[in-house]
């Protein structure tokens, strides 16, 4: 320590703001090797048991089922267990900062709230669209080579047989395919989005993941749980069945219980999640820290 | 500049802030002793926005710290040791801190090399000892080359020469007419960097004077003495020049010696039980000053910085007794 002069310090031009907390979250969220580790570990997951799925599909598929063959969802059925990891970095991203106080030497460098919370939001959304993209793209492809040639089986009395094989995969171009195919990145986004909106929430990473965990899995599994003229009318604001009818070109859900619509599930989805992060906006401002 | 005005910080049932007011001062150390648990923290806390006060309000170099253009040049502050993320590395956090101001990557490098720690700086922080946690904590409040800067209890846990190296950051930084303010529970280590003492106690203010000031009053040997008969030994030990408090049977004698007390009292055949030196280090006088902080705030001049109170000056002394106080 011998001087104290700040040579590298340019006099200020104007005021902190959003620009420079989007910076400063970039950097957090990169230079945390957990952030990397959990990524990698949703595609692994997604892409993975997408992939085995899409396999067994081609495999055995029989000719009643033929009908209700969504070439789409069953493209990316890893979905269903990537949004249980996705959600651990959409937890972490905030909790992490509570966990290790580096909260308060956040809050101390920008103590304008409000800017800190939507920059690291902001941030973090698009890593998590990033990556739920990702998987959703890649398995759906993975799926679709698979598809190319499914084996048509018959079962008949104690036995089963190969009646041939039929090309069912899809492409990008057809009808709803992009939609539904961008909508499962959407809902591993969101699904990260209401592990974040939570850990504001709870502040605590465990807890966060948790609560999401139930929400968007227990729920679902209570669901098949309850008498039919309940569920005619619960099921489809169950979060994970409303916010799955986008990532498929059929209804997902029992046959005679209505579900919502592709965008409109994903609408009631996504404000599940907005309610969680805007409770927790309004508490990261006002609690102490 | 720091200037508190009745800040107040209430959790739940417990009054842990209560009505502080305060101004702390550029281009010396200021330093705020307190037991633990006196409030110390949360006033920081409370300075830096971090918690929100019950009552009061709260300035930095003029306005609310939340409202500076840019916060990191206004004030750095090290609050706890490693408030930080340790799977980052030290390069990593500064430079994460850094951006949220639009300060440059390069300012991250000279910070770094200021506090010593450029060769771990691509380390994660997790494997840090405390002192270098301590020094990267340092480094993070130095970035904004701030006109303000607060340390909560810098020195917990550092070994002598890493002690010795922030008192000397602290001197250094007030002679260039910033504003210091440190906290610690030990008056040992105030003795040796403060200029200037705000003592806390319960939340309540119990002195703000100067260490100079704080030596003078508080100093003094004193001596014990038990006898039957306080009324002539009283009478005596004034006659002499000295100054007693009473509580009881048992005197407290200010300005005169042990020998002289007890040879007054055998040349008047006043009976003894007890005759103790009283050894009053300023560590002992802050213990006692912020024993029962509540019963002695009447009796310290709170919030009455130099003048007043004299050497001679009979209200200034903490070791009165409370029985006394209430005349006074």
């Amino acid at each position: 320590m011998t001087t104290l002069t700040a040579v590298g310090l340019p006099p200020a031009k104007g005021r902190s703001g959003f620009k420079g907390a989007l910076r400063s979250e970039w950097t957090k969220i990169r230079s945390v090797r957990s952030t990397s580790y959990t990524l990698l570990a949703t595609a692994i997951v997604t892409i993975g048991i997408s992939t085995l799925f899409a396999w067994g599909q081609s495999g055995h598929t029989s000719q009643e089922d033929l009908a209700d063959f969504d070439p789409v969802r069953y493209s990316m059925f890893g979905i269903i267990f990537g949004q249980l990891v996705i959600v651990v970095i959409g937890a972490m991203t905030l909790s992490s900062e509570y966990t290790t106080g580096m909260i308060r030497t956040s809050l101390t460098s920008m103590p304008r709230r409000g800017v800190v919370f939507s920059a690291k939001l902001l941030v973090f959304t698009l890593v998590a669209l990033a990556t739920g993209l990702f998987c959703s793209f890649t398995s759906f492809f993975i799926g679709q080579a698979f598809f190319q040639k499914v084996q048509i089986h018959e079962f008949g009395p104690g036995e089963r047989r190969t009646i041939g094989s039929m090309d069912l995969s899809t492409s990008l171009g057809k009808p709803h395919v992009l939609q539904a195919v961008v909508g499962g990145g959407l809902y591993l986004a969101v699904s990260a989005l209401l592990a974040f909106g939570l850990a504001a929430l709870l502040r605590h990473t465990a807890g966060a993941i948790t609560a999401a965990i139930g929400a968007l899995f227990v729920t679902f599994i209570m669901g098949q749980f309850l008498p039919h003229d309940w569920a005619v009318k619960v099921d489809k604001y169950i979060p994970f069945l409303a916010g799955s009818q986008i990532w498929g070109l059929r209804k997902l859900g029992d046959k005679d219980v209505p579900m919502f619509s592709a965008w409109g599930g994903f609408g009631v989805f996504t404000a599940y999640a907005a309610v969680a992060i805007i409770i927790g906006a309004y508490l990261f401002r006002k609690r102490d820290a | 500049m720091i200037e508190a005005v009745g800040l107040t910080k209430r959790y739940g049932d417990k009054l842990a802030v209560d009505q502080l007011s305060f101004t702390v001062q550029p281009g010396q150390v200021t330093g705020f002793l307190g037991p633990n648990g006196a409030g110390k923290s949360t006033t920081m806390r409370l300075i830096l926005g971090l918690d929100a006060p019950t009552a009061g309000t709260v300035t930095v170099n003029g306005r609310p710290f939340a409202a500076a253009d840019n916060p990191m040049r206004e004030v750095g502050a090290l609050l706890e040791a490693k408030a930080i993320h340790g799977g980052r590395s030290a390069y990593n956090h500064l430079l994460c801190l850094a951006q949220t101001n639009d300060l440059p990557a390069r300012r991250v490098g000279e910070v770094l090399e200021l506090v010593g720690l450029t060769e771990v700086a691509r380390k994660r922080s997790k494997g840090f000892s405390l002192g270098m946690g301590q020094r990267l904590g340092i480094a993070a409040a130095l970035l904004g080359d701030p006109k303000v800067l607060m340390f909560d209890e810098p020195v917990n846990g550092l070994d002598p020469e890493g002690i010795l190296w922030i008192r000397n950051l602290m001197k250094t930084l007030a002679g260039q007419n910033r504003t210091v303010f440190v906290s610690s529970h030990l008056m040992s280590e105030m003795e040796h960097t403060a200029d200037h003492l705000l003592v806390i106690g319960r939340g309540r203010m119990i002195a703000d004077c100067t260490v100079a000031e704080f030596i003078e009053q508080n100093s003094e040997q004193q001596v014990r003495v038990r006898t039957p008969d306080t009324e002539r030994l009283s009478a005596l030990v004034t006659a002499e020049g000295g100054r007693v408090s009473a509580e009881g049977t048992t005197l407290r004698i200010s300005r005169l010696p042990l020998e002289r007390v007890g040879d007054l009292a055998f040349e008047n055949n006043v009976r003894l039980h007890e005759l103790t030196a009283l050894q009053a280090s300023l560590e002992q006088a802050f213990m006692e000053l912020t024993k029962d902080s509540v019963e002695y705030h009447a009796a310290v001049p709170g919030g009455q910085p130099a003048a007043g109170g004299g050497p001679g000056s009979p209200s200034d002394v903490p070791f009165d007794n409370p029985s006394q106080k209430v005349e006074a």
